[in-house]
């Protein structure tokens, strides 16, 4: 088997670490919380950081109108089968295919993650802007509008009393690890592919 | 006559030399330089921890509460023989059952002697034991929760003072009784005391993984009065010592009769021998009438059982398992070095400290040396057993407790000090005032194998002028040492709440670990509890009502409840939905004749109510939990007892 194609194999299967680690995570730190409060992300499931966190979360945030966070949501089925799918094509490409494969795959995950933070960015828009009418407590930016309690989509943020932070976790990595290294695999591949055969 | 006027005199020129001594200490201490030094090693900044947790005994309270060392600052006060309206202990329907006794329900107790959990001659810090000294019981408290989650009555005592130490293993846990009593208790003339009235010495087993207490066997000891004791360790661990006084079994006057005699005795049990020989179907299961309440964390429920029998055992049938020891003269504290080797006799009314030998004792009593015997039992010589003796190290010695570095301290309740000496050579290396008239101290880990002497806190019976006055009747002082150096160095006074008799103290690092946040709700069996908002109900059974309520910031569900009527019996069983750390809620309905009731997260604990009244009764969360705190509240409605107001409850909308 070629360099390249070993390269390949390993970027199809790095992904599946997402199912053991958590994609995301959201932390919300206050004076009162000396273990901040934390959500982890996982491709089927949201999960808590400690025991009870969401929970937590869903009470802290039901004073100023937010829903709770769903126990399940579609992307929990869409996720685990986009990675499953694009495994599969990974390794068929890795056994079969040539560097433009390569390139093919790389162009498909960026295409497919970014669909996937948009759609993240989406959720947590509606999460922090569709509020409770009756909510307990109502907050106005400066310019008279409803304030939003939408967390960052990476970094960190202030909310209220809160401090919200959200970052990639371990199970992001690996898929990032996975791509760059298809990028690679296509890098390697081509190099060789230019070198004049001797056969 | 005349003996008594010499030895006044003795005593006062001893005193008087003592208290110059003392003034001489005092003004040395005030000066500024020292005193800051003093303050910095006091200090545990805001947000910082202590270093050790020390529990320290309510006396007529009747709990336990916790403080933190070096601070002196408190954190809890458990409730354990005494009704405690701030939590509902004693006043809910879940532990009602803990105050259960023989006599029936008793709403106070007094406690005494704190001991904690030991492995291997080590505190293990999984439970703490206390006894209640007027109606005998021992409780266990889960260091866990920090609440008390055992109480078991001990039969056949009365004053059990001489309570609550445990083994090197926990395998016992010992309560003997300070008071003899005729037993089985029954109607006879108190004149006939003498050679009639007996003490009893209980023996309860504490099963290794759970805890579970269970009264093993009772030694019935001749009519004397059981003061303290402390368990044998190292080598003479299987051996128990319990001071006595009032040898002269007098049953009146006893300031005067029972202190007659120059020694008095040191019992030293062969527990051992005694658990062999049970365990071999010794002894006599005697009929008895003893309350055992245990409270289930799972159904936050407590349930008292009465037990009719005990297993008593006859000392003199058991050849070789108990011993006197004389000791001068109406000895207290009866207390262990950590290697077992010493045991010190605390003769409150003695010029000198007397401390006996463990292997001086195993060599009198292998070659039979006795002195005599009483009842049966056979009585050592006191030459023959005898270590050492502290000579007039001060007056009216109570306790001693040590540092595992070779050293001793002393309380001396008439000198008002702490008197520092060596074991083996018996010198006086250091004294300390305290203020006023100390009674016990404790070092952490003082009755173990390995005390942790970094510090050493000394509690006062008398407060006088130490605090800003608070009228008449003031709160008991401790006083906190240092004695990492060679002197003592007096750190800070700190008050603490009812009588302190004892107290307990270790490191801080293990219980603080194994600390419990919350009750997890899924963990919850109590038949009563309802687990979400939609799950509340109120079922009328006859004219019970019970209230199946849920509460979680901020509102009680259901809050309005309507279809009650007057002479109803009802049961408001309010589930703390919350799974956050030090979210409680209260509970508090208008005119209700108990406590409030305050349930920690994933607790369900339930309050009665009668009501008496016509009318719309406000309830209400009685713990600030939130932002919305003043908000949580709700209506019941009370209609007259013939109306036919039907059965209604909702939150968060009209009732129709």
């Amino acid at each position: 088997m070629k360099k390249s194609n070993i390269i390949m194999l390993l970027a199809a299967l790095l992904p599946l670490a997402l199912f053991i680690f958590p994609l995301w995570n959201i932390t919300l730190e206050a004076p009162q919380y000396p273990i901040p409060l934390g959500m982890n992300i996982h491709i089927n499931d949201f999960a808590d950081a400690n025991p009870h966190d969401i929970k937590n979360i869903n009470l802290m945030n039901h004073y100023v109108g937010m829903k709770y966070i769903p126990d399940a949501i579609p992307e929990f089925k869409i996720f685990p089968a986009g990675i499953l799918i694009t495994t599969v094509i990974g390794l068929l490409i890795a056994f079969r295919g040539n560097y433009k494969w390569f390139m093919f795959w790389f162009i498909l995950m960026i295409i497919l993650c970014s669909a996937g933070l948009y759609d993240f960015y989406l959720w947590e828009h509606d999460y922090g802007h569709d509020l409770d009418p009756k909510a307990i407590m109502k907050f106005t930016n400066p310019d008279g509008t409803a304030m939003g309690f939408q967390p960052p989509l990476f970094g960190s943020k202030d909310i209220l009393n809160f401090k919200a932070h959200s970052y990639p976790r371990l199970g992001a990595y690996f898929l990032g690890l996975g791509i760059a290294a298809s990028l690679i695999a296509y890098l390697v591949g081509k190099k060789n592919h230019k070198k004049p055969l001797t056969m | 006559m005349k003996t008594i006027i010499k030895s006044t005199i003795a005593l006062l020129t001893v005193l008087i030399a003592f208290t110059s001594c003392n003034n001489t200490t005092k003004s040395d201490r005030e000066s500024g330089a020292l005193a800051s030094n003093v303050a910095e090693k006091v200090y545990v900044a805001p947000g910082e921890h202590d270093e050790f947790y020390a529990f320290i005994s309510g006396g007529y309270s009747g709990n336990l509460t916790v403080y933190g060392l070096p601070s002196g600052r408190m954190f809890k006060e458990i409730p354990v023989f005494s009704q405690f309206p701030t939590s509902g202990y004693g006043y809910s329907e879940e532990t009602k059952p803990m105050l259960n006794t023989s006599h029936g329900f008793i709403p106070w107790g007094d406690s005494h002697h704190p001991d904690i959990s030991q492995t291997n001659g080590e505190i293990d810090g999984r439970f703490i034991f206390i006894n209640e000294n007027n109606t005998p019981r021992i409780a266990k408290i889960d260091l866990k929760t920090f609440e008390t989650t055992e109480i078991i009555e001990v039969p056949n005592s009365a004053g059990n003072h001489s309570s609550s130490f445990v083994t090197e293993n926990t395998e016992y846990v010992v309560a003997g009784t300070r008071f003899s009593v005729p037993i089985p208790q029954r109607d006879m003339p108190i004149k006939d005391y003498k050679g009639n009235f007996q003490g009893a010495l209980s023996f309860i087993s504490v099963a290794p993984e759970t805890g579970n207490m269970d009264i093993k066997f009772q030694v019935l000891m001749p009519g004397f009065n059981y003061d303290l004791s402390h368990p044998g360790r190292g080598k003479s661990h299987g051996w128990f010592f319990f001071t006595t006084y009032n040898t002269e079994e007098a049953s009146t006057l006893l300031e005067v009769n029972a202190s007659q005699n120059d020694k008095d005795f040191i019992a030293a049990v062969n527990w051992k021998k005694i658990e062999e020989y049970v365990n071999n179907g010794g002894g006599t299961m005697m009929p008895a009438d003893y309350a055992h309440n245990v409270y289930d964390e799972h159904t936050h429920t407590a349930t008292s059982t009465m037990i009719k029998e005990v297993r008593v055992v006859n000392p003199i049938d058991v050849p070789g398992a108990v011993y006197f020891l004389p000791t001068p003269k109406s000895p207290h504290g009866c207390d262990v070095d950590p290697s077992g080797e010493y045991i010190v006799g605390n003769g409150k009314l003695s010029a000198n400290l007397t401390v006996h030998s463990f292997t001086k004792m195993l060599d009198a009593i292998e070659n039979e040396k006795f002195a005599g015997e009483a009842y049966g039992i056979p009585i050592l010589n006191f030459e023959d057993v005898l270590a050492g003796v502290v000579e007039q190290p001060g007056l009216g010695p109570l306790h001693t407790e040590f540092d595992g570095k070779g050293n001793a301290y002393t309380t001396f309740f008439i000198s008002s000090e702490v008197v520092k000496w060596k074991l083996g050579t018996w010198e006086v290396v250091d004294r300390q005032p305290t203020f006023y008239s100390v009674g016990h101290l404790t070092i952490p880990g003082g009755n173990s194998g390995k005390p942790q002497g970094k510090y050493m806190f000394a509690m006062n019976k008398i407060t006088k002028d130490r605090y800003l006055p608070t009228g008449p009747e003031l709160e008991h002082s401790a006083q906190l040492y240092d004695i990492s150096g060679d002197k003592m160095e007096l750190l800070l006074d700190f008050p603490t709440h009812g009588e302190p008799h004892y107290a307990a103290a270790m490191r801080a690092d293990l219980i603080k670990e194994r600390s419990q946040k919350i009750y997890n709700l899924e963990d919850n069996k109590h038949p009563y509890a309802a687990f979400t908002d939609d799950d509340t109900k109120v079922v009328r059974k006859g004219n019970e009502v019970h209230i199946y309520m849920t509460t979680i910031r901020s509102h009680f569900s259901p809050d309005n409840i309507e279809g009650v009527k007057v002479g109803d019996k009802v049961y408001f069983h309010v589930t703390n939905l919350e799974q956050d750390f030090d979210v409680p809620h209260g509970f508090a309905v208008l005119g209700q004749n108990t406590s409030e009731l305050l349930i920690m997260p994933g607790q369900t604990k339930s309050s009665v109510w009668e009501p008496t009244k016509v009318g719309v009764w406000p309830f209400y969360c009685t713990d600030f939990c939130s932002a919305l705190h003043q908000e949580m509240q709700g209506y019941i409605r009370v209609s007259p007892a013939d109306s036919n107001t039907p059965i209604k409850w909702s939150l968060g909308e009209d009732i129709e």
